[in-house]
């Protein structure tokens, strides 16, 4: 049932159907396969959580910054110039000590492309999308991050075109780390709201 | 509709697998069809996810996200026209090469102009929004043979408004060509327990974005 896996056909049928599908349309003129190239280098390499660890690091370090993206996440996004299909309507989610803020799609597997890039399997998981509506603590805490009761667990359903990113608590002792430093900090679980971010112990 | 893939709230999927490290595209055709799909998509987004919603149940299932993007493209290509049914099958058995590159040369130091594109989904609309932060609303038991974004855990539940966002292009309509219509969206905090009942976790609650048309004022 993951991503990576495909019941129904062969994994050689399937490549080999996507290859004449391919080469059907670009006979045609209706695709080129040099953009389709650039399509998936695209999202191979150019978009990906580190383009919301640089949000996130952002709004650490500069309260301005912080207060435009709590108010107008599509606007302070685009400052750093992360714009692009499925993220047209992001609305960032500040996790506190008393609120952990968590996201979801259930209907699909709607997730913010330019911040995050495309979506891990689990992500798109029936398991994820089934559960964390209804047990999200129970959910987060197989995936390693356990909340106390006395933490409020908001579930967000990316259920229409407002795309969410969470903004995680900087972690303490790092008042002196650099903007870049913190960024590098910023994981892609801590963004769709199944962990937090930590500063990795020393060996 | 009433489908398999509006998940909320079902049970006895298992625990969610973890892949560490997991690459972007795990096989090259899924890069393809994700590619092909945004190339020549052509903007209606609700549809697509309609066609998505309208694979067999088991298929859904079975196909995994990539590969129910490819039996939706497919279907979409075969609906308008763009290929006969059977292309494909007897492409299939004449070609074993890849598609030659008609633009990029083998080094890949040509790059194809191509840039990702933001569609705006919000709408200028005259009347205000029926309802504002912090009203009572309850979602309509609503449950359309086609396309519609109010997942069926939260149909018949109280809720209320956390924030108002702009008129957007009606997705129920939109899917099936029956023209934007647009209306106010907004988000509605639920409490896990008016969810769940008494399965609910303590301290929980769901935020859902929910078009004008789903949601009744309370009381």
């Amino acid at each position: 049932m993951s991503d990576g896996h495909d019941h129904s056909h062969g994994k050689a049928d399937i490549a080999r159907r996507v290859e004449a599908i391919e080469s059907l349309l670009a006979e045609k003129g209706l695709i080129d396969p040099a953009v389709v190239d650039e399509i998936v280098r695209f999202y191979e390499q150019e978009v990906g959580p580190m383009n919301g660890a640089r949000v996130v690091a952002r709004a650490w370090v500069d309260p301005a910054f912080r207060t435009r993206l709590l108010a107008d996440a599509t606007a302070a996004i685009a400052e750093l110039g992360f714009i692009g299909p499925q993220g047209e309507h992001m609305v960032a989610l500040e996790n506190t000590p008393r609120i952990h803020n968590v996201v979801v799609c259930t209907l699909c597997s709607c997730y913010p492309w330019p911040v995050l890039g495309l979506p891990p399997s689990w992500y798109k998981s029936p398991a994820y999308r089934a559960r964390v509506v209804r047990e999200p603590r129970a959910v987060l805490a197989e995936m390693g991050l356990t909340l106390p009761a006395d933490i409020e667990v908001r579930v967000w359903d990316s259920s229409a075109e407002v795309r969410y990113l969470v903004l995680p608590e900087r972690p303490p002792h790092t008042d002196s780390w650099s903007e870049t430093e913190l960024a590098a900090l910023v994981t892609r679980d801590a963004m769709i709201g199944t962990a937090k971010v930590v500063v990795p112990q020393r060996p | 509709m009433n489908g398999i893939h509006d998940m909320g709230g079902m049970h006895g999927f298992g625990p969610v697998e973890v892949e560490p490290n997991e690459p972007v595209f795990h096989q090259r055709w899924q890069g393809r069809v994700f590619g092909m799909v945004r190339a020549l998509g052509r903007g209606n987004i609700d549809a697509g996810r309609h066609s998505i919603e309208r694979l067999d149940p088991v298929a859904y299932l079975e196909h995994g996200y990539y590969g129910r993007w490819l039996a939706a493209f497919e279907r979409g290509l075969v609906r308008f026209g763009i290929l006969a049914p059977g292309d494909v099958e007897a492409r299939m058995k004449t070609r074993r090469r890849r598609t030659p590159r008609t633009t990029a040369g083998a080094s890949g130091h040509t790059r194809a102009a191509w840039a990702p594109v933001a569609t705006n989904f919000a709408r200028e609309t005259e009347a205000p929004p029926a309802f504002a932060v912090g009203d009572a609303v309850i979602t309509r038991n609503h449950q359309p043979a086609g396309h519609t974004r109010l997942p069926a855990y939260a149909r018949c539940r109280a809720g209320v408004v956390t924030r108002v966002h702009p008129a957007m292009v009606f997705p129920d309509d939109n899917a099936a060509g029956h023209g934007e219509n647009p209306q106010y969206l907004y988000t509605a905090r639920f409490d896990g327990r008016e969810l769940w009942g008494g399965s609910a976790e303590v301290g929980t609650a769901v935020h859902i974005d929910l078009f004008e048309s789903y949601l009744d004022r309370a009381g």
